[in-house]
């Protein structure tokens, strides 16, 4: 079908002010203008955003799946980088 | 059929609520029959999403007529329980779909004349239009950016798609001279400041979809005649078929709620 011809566009809607963008999905599109539109009809039909991104899905660069192993497994190990691994004075109060 | 319908005296403030809720209704249906049809997923949803829109319109202008109607008529039955001649809506919008070129060209000719429409009538002395129009005017901008985004992309995309746009262009815009047109009771309510004086919005309708027009490379056809009826009841075959389908429910079993 003619969806061969467009383009795939990621979206990401911010929800509030104040709070990121995040990705809900993805659109096909001519381009910018048609992508944001459709962004706007498929994701934010029951009042879930007051902000819409479009990004070329071309422009994204992954991680490949097969790096997993060096690139998230050495985190694993050092529980120590989460702030729960400390106990904080009581007198330090809401941190 | 006919001992179910309606009868109701029509003065002139319930036959203009009728005219923009009849509009909203009878156009909304036509976006609604390209639900699961539409050329994209994605525009599949904008068209749900419009129609949806004006069939939210079409509900809070039939419940207003209800009102002003005073008797025990309700917006049910304003929508369902009138014959095909009491309905007042334009020619423009119980055109067929036709393609998408067509679809798009009757939704951006009418759009662009609502927007305008609903802007003036925010201050209208009456309190409930002027309600129902500030809430109406943000769904007809969206509609109005939608459909010319769409016509500037048709109209100046590939050979086929601009031939398309053109003779949608060619076939609807007969259609467009009844936007502007009202008697002389429409004429007493402009003057007192219910509605609009729709004669008065040609000139910055034309101001607004020439631009569009121009950037999608079409040209506004140049015929003198224009097609009238709708606003009295005077319609092509194409409604009758909608109200079968629309009347179906009510008319075999009067009364039914969800």
């Amino acid at each position: 079908m003619s969806e061969k011809h467009l383009p795939l566009w990621e979206v990401f809607i911010r929800s509030r002010s104040g709070l990121a963008h995040k990705h809900c999905g993805s659109v096909h599109a001519a381009d910018a203008e048609m992508a944001l539109q459709a962004a706007r009809d498929v994701y934010t039909r029951r009042g879930e955003g007051n902000s819409i991104w479009v990004v070329p899905s071309s422009a994204i660069i992954a991680s490949d799946p097969w790096d997993k192993g060096e690139l998230f497994e050495p985190a694993l190990s050092k529980i120590y980088r989460h702030p729960t691994f400390y106990d904080v004075p009581e007198d330090v109060g809401h941190m | 059929m006919s001992t179910t319908s309606i009868s109701f005296s029509e003065t002139p403030l319930l036959s203009l609520v009728l005219q923009r809720a009849d509009d909203a209704l009878i156009l909304g249906h036509r976006l609604s029959e390209w639900c699961g049809h539409a050329p994209l997923v994605e525009e599949d949803i904008a068209l749900a999403n419009i129609a949806l829109d004006l069939i939210g319109q079409a509900r809070s202008l039939y419940d207003y007529a209800a009102q002003v109607d005073g008797s025990r008529l309700t917006e049910d039955h304003f929508a369902y329980r009138r014959e095909q001649h009491q309905y007042r809506n334009c020619l423009l919008v119980e055109q067929p779909n036709g393609d998408f070129a067509a679809t798009i060209v009757r939704q951006f000719l009418f759009s662009a004349f609502m927007d305008l429409y609903w802007r003036e009538m925010m201050i209208s002395r009456d309190e409930t239009l002027a309600a129902i129009s500030a809430k109406a005017e943000k769904e007809t901008a969206y509609h109005l950016r939608h459909s010319a985004e769409w016509l500037i992309r048709l109209g100046d995309g590939t050979d086929e798609s601009h031939e398309r746009a053109e003779a949608a262009l060619d076939e609807l815009w007969i259609y467009t001279g009844e936007l502007f047109e009202r008697d002389e009771t429409e004429r007493l309510l402009a003057s007192s400041g219910i509605a609009p004086d729709t004669g008065a919005l040609r000139e910055p309708w034309q101001a607004r979809i020439e631009p569009i027009l121009r950037e999608a490379a079409l040209k506004i056809p140049n015929t003198p005649f224009m097609q009238t009826g709708g606003r009295s009841g005077c319609h092509s075959e194409h409604l009758g078929y909608i109200l079968a389908d629309l009347q179906f429910l009510q008319r075999a079993h009067p009364e039914a709620v969800w």
